[in-house]
């Protein structure tokens, strides 16, 4: 029912997005957003860049000043978490004993990371602030977070090395080629690698490997995955697998509640997945804003992410995992290429490092579905704007 | 403070007092002017912070790096001889009074 009211759960990228949609389409019924951070809303990855580098502070964060909430007639909760969910009243109650009525609500709890005991981890502002790098550091993951921390680390001067458990860098996430760079180009500032190598402790001033390897270290930062918050899903009875199951609207098991953001596992394909990305937290939130006010289009945008290390900009377009094969375009010993991935014929995405126009073409064609096949990649000369 | 007018598309526009040292894109951001999307959050990787500069500016503006040449060529809004990246230009003082024409579309 269009206009009536919303409660958002979980005040981050999705959420925020959320509450500002409803409002760009009109709703004109109580939306309340409820956060449990106690600071307005902000973004997440400079936390790993120009934040945890010193650039930016807390002010360059934040994606709306106060007013923009007042003006909007969003009622802002910033340090209240909710507690429980009561589908049949449809009501959520926060941890002060307030309770807040809903038509439609969205979880937008986000995730948390896997903890290490002894390892900082960065989630938050006052994550980041706890954990500047200082002397030698150990990043535990070499995924984006680990690796993010790592290239400020090492230009703030730190000593770092990096443990992997598996055998290479960002394998859930980027092909062997692109990450193989990544990895050259960490290396080349010096830091140092160790794959195959399981944490088994972390001790004041050190950590120990599972083969017994002891890494002095000041200070350690674990980088290894997230779970998704789900608690109160679960609780309330909603179908959840490793994030909350939504459906094509993003609908849970239950049609008044939605899910977005790091929480919700979604259709991509033919597969259900679950991402954490801010493109995913706010196309999703501007789709349960278009379906709460009544839209029938389904989900369908073309996932992409970014990262920075140093100068170096890695963009995905398209979810690249469980690709067969693979064609690079560009010259990677010039530190600008696409690594375009495939499974057998069908593009599944492009990874682009310091290539931003391949990676805006490539999100345009994905879009549009066109039928890029291996061989017409890799036809010297190829040239991604006649085909997009 | 310098001052800065957004023009929409549909010939109404913003005026913004911008603290030196934002760029345009989180002037406008800061400030709830709508019509830029800013998708990276200012990284020169996007092109969705498109904006086209007055054509009677006078008022000096950082020159052009390869990366905001490249995505100009891709913009939703075709390119012309004054656009630019609003997140590549930082505001200083010396800009009060710019104008900046937004696009009809950033995707
Ligand atoms: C350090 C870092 C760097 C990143 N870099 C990038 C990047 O370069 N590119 C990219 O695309 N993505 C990046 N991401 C990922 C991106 O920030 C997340 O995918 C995005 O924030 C997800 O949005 P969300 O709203 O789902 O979750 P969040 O932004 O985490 O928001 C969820 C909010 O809900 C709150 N919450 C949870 N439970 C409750 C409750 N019961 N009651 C009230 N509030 C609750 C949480 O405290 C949190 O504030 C990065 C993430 C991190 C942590
Ligand atoms: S904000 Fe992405 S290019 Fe300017």
């Amino acid at each position: 029912m269009a206009d009536a009211p919303v409660v958002i759960i979980g005040a981050g990228q999705a959420g925020c997005q959320a509450a500002v949609s409803l409002r760009e389409l009109g709703h004109r019924g109580p939306i309340t957003l409820i956060g449990d951070e106690g600071v307005l809303p902000y973004q997440r990855p400079p936390l790993t860049k120009a934040y945890l580098q010193g650039d930016i502070g807390i002010g360059d964060l934040v994606f709306r000043p106060e007013t923009y909430y007042t003006e909007h007639d969003i009622s802002l909760v910033l340090d209240d978490p909710v507690v429980s969910v009561d589908r049949v009243a449809r009501r959520v109650v926060l941890r002060s004993g307030h309770a807040v009525d809903y038509e439609n609500l969205v979880l937008a709890t986000g995730s948390r990371p896997r903890p290490i005991p002894g390892a900082h981890t960065i989630r938050t502002i006052g994550d980041a602030d706890f954990a500047r790098p200082e002397g030698r550091v150990v990043a535990v993951g070499a995924g984006f977070i680990g690796l993010e921390y790592a290239a400020v680390a090492s230009e703030a001067g730190c000593d770092v090395t990096v443990v992997e458990a598996q055998p290479r860098a960002l394998s859930r996430v980027l092909s062997e080629e692109t990450a193989g760079h990544v990895v050259q180009v960490h290396r080349r500032r010096g830091v140092k690698f160790l794959f195959n190598a399981c944490v088994s402790e972390v001790r004041p001033g050190e950590v120990v490997l599972a083969d017994g390897t002891v890494l002095p270290a000041d200070l350690v930062v674990a980088g290894i995955g997230v779970v998704p918050n789900v608690e109160l899903a679960v609780d309330a009875g909603l179908a959840v697998d490793d994030g909350v199951v939504v459906d094509a609207w993003l609908r849970t098991s239950d049609p008044a509640v939605f899910a977005i953001g790091d929480c919700a596992r979604f259709h991509h394909g033919a597969r259900q997945i679950r991402l954490e990305s801010v493109q995913n937290a706010v196309d999703q939130a501007s789709c349960v804003a278009a379906v709460i006010q009544g839209s029938a289009e389904p989900y369908a945008q073309v996932p992409w992410f970014w990262s920075d290390q140093y100068a170096m900009k890695v963009q995905i377009a398209g979810v690249t995992d469980g690709h067969d094969n693979v064609v690079v375009t560009g010259d990677p010993l010039t530190g600008a290429f696409s690594v375009f991935c495939f499974a057998s014929d069908r593009l599944l995405g492009v990874e682009s490092v310091n290539k931003p126009v391949d990676h805006v073409l490539a999100r345009r064609l994905l879009a549009a579905n066109c039928p890029i096949r291996p061989e017409m990649v890799a036809v010297p000369g190829f040239d991604l704007r006649t085909a997009a | 403070m310098a001052k800065i007018t957004y023009v929409h598309p549909d010939g109404t526009s913003s005026v913004v007092d911008v603290e030196p040292g934002n760029s345009i894109m989180r002037g406008a951001k800061l400030a709830n002017v709508e019509g830029i999307l800013a998708q990276c959050g200012g990284g020169a990787t996007c092109g969705t912070c498109h904006i086209y500069v007055d054509k009677d500016n006078t008022k000096p503006l950082p020159a052009m790096h390869d990366l905001e040449d490249g995505l100009l060529c891709v913009t939703a809004s075709p390119r012309q001889d004054n656009s630019r990246l609003s997140c590549q230009i930082p505001v200083t003082e010396e800009l009060d009074g710019l104008v900046v024409h937004l696009p009809e579309k950033q995707l």
